[in-house]
């Protein structure tokens, strides 16, 4: 009885799963209706025209409280931090929330790219912080606190104000203020397919020619000499039999390939003729320059400003530059440097007499 | 544009997945400046140096004096011992203990957190067009998970006649596909971008790898559910790990019938580092596109701006506006052997090999030179030759102990030929990040060493 019961029913449910999905008949019996609850449960998508938004509200004032118990260990507390992840925050200006482009991102000398500096909809900031936020608790914020996660972090970028209530009422206005919201094309060859109406054609056209194609090869660009075991032993990173193996990077390389012979050194290329100062020669052979400048802070201090600090102290500065360091003139560091003794200690003396030019 | 100090700054800028410091960058800069690097001068200073210039790690194969190599002469004990059982190690094979340098592998410095990094696939050491699963590239966001797949539901919801749920019982019922395709980070090569940053190919290149996916093409599926297929012009993938990673796709694509719900690779379920149960392939398409734990697609008439789509693998171009919702690999190619941080043992014979790959189709050929782009011949194209798949070439090249700059360039069968640095910098700036595929030198110097080297 119990039997016919359960056949009976079963065939219901199927001729129930068979009427939904009349759409097609190819494969009975794969896949069933989702309920109204399941999709409810992981649709949670917001598009830029804010379709999927749930409704709420939140203040800046709650969402800074938000941010600093919940956000501010990874990203700063203003939004600012490089510590773990790229800064949120930064980088833009009240006229880029007018222009809608950020201005910094023309400049070629603007260091780094925050967030808010790139992102042109606020939907995708509340989708994102919605679904993947706090990073070790994702999906763990209600609607009103993600509301107000994103009030506060508007409020950083001077895109709402400090009295704000951010909500599914007025968060289009506010998408209109976006620092970068005019910043974004699709006019290129590189989406898959047609729907953004894009160019055809890719804008690189290089020419496969086969012969005296160009006039020398020239190498612009390799790694210094500190990098070399930066990535530790290539020999370990590499098949231990083969046509080649890896390079040992743990010792320097003229050491590596010279087996007991010192003539494989490499010719170090004579300084610029008639030079006043044969220190002032080194500075330009061993790129002391490229961070460095006489009389003004460039990446590192300037050398006036280094002879100041060091009057006399030849031997301190010596070892400075021989081992690198960080910290006594500002954040970046400054990487350890290979240039023969003689040379560094010449340079070091010059810098303790008073960096005369 | 000059900064203060009169560098060129668009070259400077760092990427923000770079690895070299600023500092290293303008030594890089000012060294290419000073031409101390130049080329052919330094093989002229090298050649000064010493004729016999020592090779490096020189071991070689000599010819014995007398008697004989005791690697002959003395019977090993493997072949006069008994060996092991079958299924050793738990009934799963691991490689050689000889092996194990071959790793995927991290960049030092590049990220702060190991859930949301990179590993590296080592390329200098694979051989064919198959990337081995447990050596193929990482990329997470938010940290990996071993789902299990009994638990694990895919739902179909959006512009569609019933929203659909499916079990991983009743995908793998579904008629299966299984195809060869390379996934590629859309920021593989990025540090390269402005400056060589990075020494070997396993980190200049090391975010591509090829599998054979094995799952049910996603058109199936979308018809099941009676997807409005004229008016849903995008899809939505969703993964289900912590990240729910977001990424639009062209209907079109899913239309071609490309895009597949993937449970298999190589032959084997996919690893849970690269999605298991359930992923997403869009064959062609940045890997970031490939969603993982694949959860949920959804079916719309507009794009969905997630946040890898709207603040990641945008291209940032000189006038300051993101080409936004790049996401094919163009064709590209890197020699393999020998490349960046390999030592050639000796003079004489050997095989140039490398890989190419285009997200648009076919590789229709490579070409190899030795000499920094001057003169090329044409590479051999190993089979299989499929579209939107690795493929590998190889090339025959007697070395003369020179210095030498090993390039390939590859054409597809768009007839898109490879770009150099120089073109693509020309196209799209110096501070982009994603979608690099210029064209990679390696210079093999008279030690044997070999430098990872941008030409200009």
């Amino acid at each position: 009885m119990s039997k016919f019961r359960k056949v009976i029913l079963t065939t219901a449910l199927l001729a129930a799963a068979g009427f939904a999905s009349a759409q097609s008949t190819a494969y009975p019996g794969v896949g069933r209706p989702a309920t109204t609850k399941e999709v409810a449960a992981w649709d949670i998508d917001v598009r830029p025209d804010f379709k999927g938004l749930p409704a709420g509200s939140g203040s800046v004032a709650q969402g800074q409280d938000l941010w600093e118990a919940k956000c501010a260990h990874c990203h700063g507390v203003f939004g600012e931090s490089n510590e773990v992840f790229s800064p949120l925050i930064g980088g833009t200006t009240n006229d880029d929330i007018k222009t809608g482009n950020v201005a910094n991102l023309k400049r070629a000398d603007f260091p780094g790219r925050t967030t808010i500096m790139k992102v042109a909809t606020v939907s995708t900031l509340w989708d994102y912080i919605n679904r993947a936020m706090p990073w070790t608790a994702p999906k763990s914020l209600k609607p009103d606190e993600v509301y107000a996660v994103t009030a506060y972090l508007l409020s950083l970028a001077d895109v709402v104000p400090e009295n704000f209530v951010l909500s599914d009422k007025n968060i289009a206005e506010v998408q209109k203020r976006m620092p970068n919201r005019n910043g974004m094309t699709t006019q290129h060859a590189m989406w898959a397919g047609k729907e953004f109406n894009g160019t055809a054609k890719p804008d690189t056209a290089n020419v496969a020619c086969m012969k005296d194609c160009i006039p020398e090869a020239k190498v612009a660009s390799m790694l210094p000499d500190y990098a070399r075991n930066a990535h530790g032993n290539l020999a370990d990173q590499n098949r231990l039999v083969g046509q080649q193996h890896g390079a040992n990077t743990a010792v320097p390389e003229n050491k590596s390939a010279a087996t007991g012979s010192s003539a494989a050194a490499p010719a170090a290329p004579k300084p610029a003729a008639k030079v006043a100062d044969p220190a002032l020669a080194l500075l330009g052979k061993h790129n002391c320059t490229a961070c460095h400048a006489q009389n003004t802070k460039v990446v590192g201090p300037s050398f006036s400003d280094i002879a100041k600090k060091y009057p006399g102290k030849a031997e301190y500065l010596t070892g400075k530059i021989k081992a690198g360091g960080a910290g006594v003139w500002g954040p970046i560091p400054m990487p350890a440097q290979s240039a023969p003794e003689a040379d560094i200690k010449l340079i070091a003396n010059w810098l303790a007499a008073g960096a005369a030019k | 544009m000059k900064t203060p100090d009169g560098t060129q700054s668009g070259r400077i800028q760092k990427a923000p997945e770079n690895f070299l410091d600023r500092d290293g960058i303008r030594t890089v800069i000012a060294e290419s400046k000073t031409g101390r690097r130049n080329f052919i001068r330094s093989a002229f200073a090298a050649a000064a140096a010493g004729a016999a210039a020592p090779m490096a790690l020189a071991q070689g194969n000599p010819v014995p004096t007398e008697g004989g190599d005791p690697n002959i002469l003395n019977l090993p004990e493997h072949a006069t011992g008994l060996g092991q059982g079958v299924a050793a190690n738990n009934g799963y094979g691991v490689p050689s203990k000889f092996e194990s340098n071959v790793q995927r592998r991290q960049s030092p410095g590049l990220t702060q957190t190991t859930q949301a990094s990179v590993s590296f696939a080592p390329l200098q050491s694979l051989f064919g067009i198959v990337t081995p699963s447990g050596l193929h590239f990482e990329r997470h966001h938010q940290g990996w998970w071993d789902i299990d797949p009994s638990k694990h539901r895919f739902m179909i919801n959006g512009m569609v006649k019933t929203p659909k749920v499916f079990t991983m019982d009743e995908i793998m019922r579904l008629p299966s596909v299984s195809r060869f395709h390379f996934i590629e980070c859309g920021a593989n090569t990025a540090v390269e971008w402005g400056n060589v940053a990075v020494p070997t190919v396993q980190y200049t290149h090391g975010m591509v790898s090829c599998s054979e996916f094995t799952g049910v093409p996603l058109i199936t599926l979308l018809e099941i559910a009676g997807a409005d297929l004229k008016n849903g012009k995008f899809v939505l993938a969703e993964g289900g790990d912590g990240s729910s990673m977001t990424r639009t796709i062209p209907m079109s694509l899913i239309l071609s019938g490309e895009v597949l719900v993937a449970y298999g690779q190589n032959g084997e379920m996919l690893r849970p580092e690269n999605g298991y149960p359930l992923r997403l392939i869009v064959p062609g398409i940045q890997g970031v596109s490939w969603v993982k734990y694949l959860r949920r697609i959804e079916v719309g008439d507009k794009p969905y701006a997630a946040k890898d789509e709207a603040v990641h693998y945008m291209d940032l171009m000189p006038d300051g506006q993101h080409r936004q919702y790049t996401n094919i690999q163009e064709c590209k190619s890197v020699v393999t052997t020998p490349s960046g941080g390999q030592v050639l043992l000796d003079k004489g014979f050997y095989n140039i090999t490398g890989l190419a790959w285009s997200g648009r189709g076919k590789i229709q050929k490579v070409d190899v030179s030795v000499d920094g782009g001057r003169n090329w011949r044409q590479a051999r194209l190993e089979t299989p030759v499929l579209s939107k798949a690795l493929t590998r070439f190889n090339i025959d090249w007697v070395w003369d102990g020179k210095p030498a700059i090993i390039q390939s360039r590859a054409t597809d069968d768009t007839g898109f030929v490879q770009p150099t640095y120089k073109h693509l910098r020309a196209a799209r700036g110096t501070r982009s990040i994603y979608h690099n595929n210029a064209i990679q030198s390696w210079l093999v110097q008279e030690n044997g060493e070999v430098k990872n080297v941008q030409v200009s």
